[in-house]
């Protein structure tokens, strides 16, 4: 494997040295194409962001202050579509997958490169079709439960149709990736040589292939509902509501794997690097993400256990929900298994993935409780179900994204991160989450239902909490991206290998050329071999 | 602040959910087991994120490290896959003998019609009279609500009690509880229903049966002429033809009678079986050729159109009485 | 504009691999689109089979005959085209291309007509739960098959341009591979809809 690491900086600027708005529209440059998800998806995290904190502030007075019950509805809905579908189900994939994938196989590109191209712009339409829907505000939440989403007066139908073109694009990225993966690898690149960041994408990527189109049919008979009268959720035409739910959550369920699968990826890439150790049962984390996303598909009844769903269902649904948790807990005690007696640096890449699994066991273990039948009744559609998402998904998916950010940050734009405002940024969101989650969970135990504009005042203490939390996470928010921004321009020059790790994208100059290689690698072993190889 | 924290924490654990009813405190023990088994993991894992992160750590990243290079333990990973497998199915199984309880409602429970619309609640008793927002159940009794919507979905949670519901259009679900204690309960609606939502809450009055039985007596039946349920279900029957093709006493006429109706297995023209409930009956009022019994013909007219949901409701009362 | 694509794909062997596992995922995508169609139909072929029974016969059994005939046969024109531009006959590949595109037409013809007649009748996607999933499933199918002639109408055009060969006909055995899903999803909607009691 050719060992890039001795280049020193350089001021070639590689892939990004092409100037001019075609060379970014018109580009087949995976590279490229990432970032311009990047960009878009992020745009997305920080106006979602931004609803929330709107939300978080009308919710620390029991009853309407700021904003009306009906503004609040629609601001946690389309702060739900937008951190779902337009943010954290394309960002890793289309974003960090895209630049990462073909140079962690030793390929020059996709398979597809024009379909690449093509499935970002879609995604583009898909955005400006859903902003579209604004002209008519939806406050149904983003499960869009009929019949009240079939008969608002909302523009639920076009944000149906945005959500569709969203959807194709998600399909045509999880369709590029499998076949770049399968047919694409570097000579001696063989399964078990692969980067388990490239398992877990190939596991997300069946997902997206296989789920989405589900949802897409889903939001097309919601629209035929609502322009022809088809009437499969609608009760007076012999419909059920109940078939939406099932449609919606057999799509839904799986996709929170497609968020979360990616974002253990990274960490899977960080804790060896960062530890000098071999990744700890290399196999099972691989084969654990097969599972997660195959385990995925048979779960989804565990959201309607109170819907009015057969008893028999909810049984079955809750005894394989518990399935999941094994291959999950595999992957987390691999990762603390890497770090015994490793060599542990702290910058912010690792801190960040330290950060993903100790939120993500927090949100993990409360799965549990939401799995059990039992005590899903009293805590479903509650406060507690908000805190359990947020928890793995933002504890884990946005931090293992941001760890991400900062680790691949110097091969993307040949900068290096500053370390002491990202530690600094990390600390304000770090506190902000723990105070703004943890205590919904207590919100949620005291019978406080979710998408409540008007609550009991008894609750009031809390959600204060939580708001004043949510000032915090914003405040670090803004520094790590306020730190990025600086660091692009500013940020000292990265050599090809800052991290020294073994894997194939760091064996290029930072940032890439736009061919990725000069010469396709030969590869000859796995990339965890750090440390003392036992003779 | 100090009094702050210290009343959540007595909001929370001051009257464990026992105190409220059985199903309360089965639920609440299941929620125990849950975070005993939960604190275990959190310890063990956690603790050892911590203390590797800082025993180790090393303050540059030094590409020669001599780490040891330990890839696999095969005993360490049988037991990290059996032990949670274990641990796991036993909350499956604690979570599931609650749940079985939860959902099968004791015999004789007095059964309360609820009907949620946006946005409020109204509450029919058996004797026919009906409360916006408000019901009455008298304490130590197990109640059934028997809920539809008009509209929507629309939920019906009692925190205090640990259960809820949701309540959908054209169908009927259930929900039943005992209560143990006397007072007065919230009940919130937790399915997304439109602008009103927030606000659609209503309360569950449970009184001691003496303080129930007056009130009952002072408010129910006696006031302007309301009709029990069942007897104007056995009206609508009568006028709206009916009885001419259906029996009350068991003979075969036209149609199958409606002696024993509810609950009993009948078979369909097609082979299959059918326990005739609540939403089998509502089908056969409102699409009777979506489903013919067996041996009798398709000439019953649908009735969609001329009888209400509030009309069904009665129907099915008083065929719930020709036992 | 640097084109990487030339410097990707290591042989035109493995060029084609990767374009036939390229289609085969999208057609596992299109089976799950069509597959949660199917699931509505079961589902509401079992709660109401009275229903289906009776409208059932409201369809037109002649066309829906007819167009499976005439897909078949496109899937066969298609075959023979690409069994001929493998031998390196391009004329012959024209032909079949035109053949198919023809049968393609016909198919959206007979189905306009089908359309209208059910249309002019009352019975429309609202009508009732039979209807809407006879016209959603055959209305989806059908965009399918407008998008399978646009893909054979480019094929056609390249072909024109002399860019198809014995050695190189990749887009032509992609796009085939299609128009048989296509065809196959007809004949499950055939007897599921037109024949079944």
């Amino acid at each position: 494997m050719t060992d890039v690491t001795a280049h020193t900086a350089t001021d070639d600027r590689g892939y990004l040295t092409e100037k001019g708005f075609w060379s970014w529209a018109a580009t087949l440059d995976h590279k490229r194409i990432g970032v311009m998800y990047f960009y878009t998806t992020f745009l997305f995290f920080l106006l979602g962001g931004l609803l929330a904190l709107v939300v978080r502030l009308e919710l620390m007075t029991p009853g309407p202050s700021l904003i009306s019950d009906h503004a609040f509805d629609v601001l946690y809905t389309m702060h739900g579509n937008m951190m779902i579908f337009l943010f954290i189900i394309p960002a890793i994939p289309s974003a960090l997958g895209n630049f990462f994938i073909p140079m962690m196989v030793g390929a020059r590109d996709v398979a597809f490169p024009r379909l690449n191209l093509a499935g970002y712009w879609i995604f583009v339409a898909g955005v400006i079709v859903v902003l579209a829907s604004l002209v008519q505000p939806m406050d149904t939440g983003w499960t869009f439960y009929t019949p009240y989403s079939a008969k608002t007066g909302a523009a639920v139908t076009t944000i149906s149709f945005g959500i569709f073109l969203v959807g194709m694009s998600s399909i045509v990225t999880g369709l590029n990736f499998i076949v770049t993966i399968h047919q694409l690898r570097a000579p001696g690149l063989t399964w078990f040589r692969l980067p388990l960041f490239i398992w877990a994408m190939y596991a997300t990527s069946i997902i997206q292939v296989l789920a989405t189109p589900v949802v897409g049919v889903t939001f097309l008979l919601l629209a035929a509902e609502r322009l022809l009268g088809v009437g499969f959720f609608d009760p007076a035409k012999g419909g059920d509501p109940l078939l939406f739910q099932q449609f919606f959550w057999f799509y839904s369920h799986p996709v929170v794997y497609v968020m979360i699968l990616p974002a253990m990826g990274i960490i899977t890439e960080i804790i060896p690097v960062f530890s000098r150790k071999p990744i700890f049962g290399y196999k099972a984390i691989a084969y654990s993400s097969l599972s997660i996303a195959f385990i995925g598909f048979l779960v989804w009844g565990h959201h309607m256990f109170v819907s009015g769903m057969s008893n028999t269902a909810s049984v079955i649904f809750s005894f394989l929900t518990f399935f999941v948790a094994v291959p999950t807990g595999i992957k987390v005690f691999n990762w603390i298994a890497t770090l015994y007696r490793g060599s542990i640096f702290l910058d912010s890449p690792m801190l960040y993935a330290l950060t993903f699994i100790f939120l993500f066991i927090i949100g993990g273990l409360t799965g549990p409780f939401l799995g059990a039948l039992a005590t899903n009744v009293p805590l479903h559609d509650t406060y507690f179900v908000v805190a359990h998402f947020h928890y793995t998904i933002m504890g884990g998916t946005v931090m293992g994204y941001f760890a991400g950010l900062h680790y691949w940050f110097p091969k993307m734009t040949g900068r290096m991160v500053n370390e002491k405002v990202a530690k600094l940024a990390w600390v304000f969101i770090f506190i902000g989450f723990n105070i703004t989650f943890f205590t919904m969970f207590i919100l949620g135990l005291m019978g406080m239902p979710r998408r409540y504009a008007e609550y009991l005042p008894q609750q009031q203490g809390l959600n204060i909490v939580a708001t004043v939390g949510s000032w915090i996470l914003a405040v670090g928010v803004l520094i790590m991206v306020g730190n990025f921004i600086r660091d692009m321009f500013h940020g000292a020059q990265a050599t090809a290998n800052p991290w020294h790790s073994k894997t194939l994208e760091w064996q290029t100059a930072s940032p890439p050329a736009t061919e990725n290689f000069e010469e396709i690698p030969v590869v000859t072993e796995w990339p965890y071999s750090y440390g003392k190889k036992k003779e | 602040m100090r009094r702050k924290v210290i009343e959540v924490s007595m909001e929370l654990f001051r009257t464990p959910g026992e105190a409220y009813s059985n199903i309360a405190g089965q639920i609440d023990s299941v929620f125990i087991f849950i975070t005993l088994i939960g604190l275990f993991f959190f310890v063990i894992t956690q603790g050892c994120l911590i203390y590797f992160a800082f025993k180790y750590r090393s303050d540059k990243l030094d590409p020669n490290a001599e780490t040891p290079y330990i890839t696999d333990n095969r005993l360490l990973e049988t037991i990290w896959i059996v032990i949670p497998s274990i641990l796991i199915l036993a909350i499956f199984a604690y979570g599931f003998l609650v749940f079985r309880d939860f959902r099968t409602p004791p015999a004789g429970a007095e059964e309360i019609n609820v009907t949620a619309s946006q946005w409020m609640y109204k509450f029919k008793y058996p004797d026919g009279h009906t409360e916006v927002n408000e019901v009455r159940v008298p304490v130590n009794k197990p109640v059934k609500f028997i809920m539809t919507a008009t509209d929507v979905i629309h939920g019906f949670y009692l925190p205090d009690f640990r259960i809820k519901q949701d309540i959908l259009p054209g169908a009927y679900t259930t929900l039943w509880v005992q209560p143990k204690k006397s007072g007065s309960f919230i009940i919130l609606c937790t399915q997304y229903c439109g602008v009103g939502h927030s606000t659609m809450r209503a309360r569950m009055i449970v009184m001691k049966q003496e303080e129930y039985d007056a009130w009952a007596k002072h408010e129910g039946g006696e006031t302007t002429g309301a009709v029990s349920l069942a007897d104007k279900g056995h009206e609508i029957l009568e006028q709206s033809g009916c009885l001419s093709c259906h029996t009350e006493d068991g003979t075969q006429k036209l149609g199958p009678t409606l002696k024993g109706l509810y609950g009993r297995k009948t078979i369909m023209s097609d082979g299959s079986t059918v326990v005739a409930d609540e939403d089998y009956i509502k089908e056969s009022i409102f699409d009777p050729a979506a489903r013919i019994v067996k041996e009798f013909q398709p000439i019953m007219p649908t009735y969609k159109g001329s009888l209400k949901d509030d009309d069904i409701t009665a129907i099915i009362a008083y065929i719930k009485t020709l036992k | 504009m640097h084109d990487v694509t030339e410097t990707k794909t290591h042989s035109s062997g493995q060029a084609l691999e990767t374009a036939k596992l390229g289609i085969w995922c999208f057609l596992a995508t299109e089976v799950l689109l069509f597959g949660a169609l199917f699931t509505a139909y079961t589902i509401f072929r079992v709660s109401d089979p009275q229903m289906f029974l009776t409208e059932h016969l409201k369809l037109n059994r002649i066309f829906g005959a007819v167009n499976t005939i005439v897909l078949i046969c496109s899937s066969l024109s298609v075959a023979l085209g690409i069994a001929a531009i493998r031998q390196g006959k391009q004329r012959m590949l024209r032909i079949c291309l035109i053949l198919t595109l023809v049968l393609a037409a016909t198919f959206l013809g007979v189905k306009y007509a089908e359309y209208s007649e059910h249309i002019a009748r009352g019975e429309l996607p609202g009508t009732n739960n039979f209807f809407s999933l006879y016209y959603m499933m055959t209305g989806l199918h059908a965009i399918h098959v407008c998008g399978g002639m646009a893909a054979l109408g480019t094929m056609l055009v390249m072909a024109y341009r002399g860019k198809f060969s014995a050695e190189y006909n990749t887009p032509v055995e992609i796009t085939g591979l299609y128009w048989h899903f296509v065809d196959l999803v007809w004949i499950y909607l055939f007897p599921l809809l037109y024949l079944i009691g």
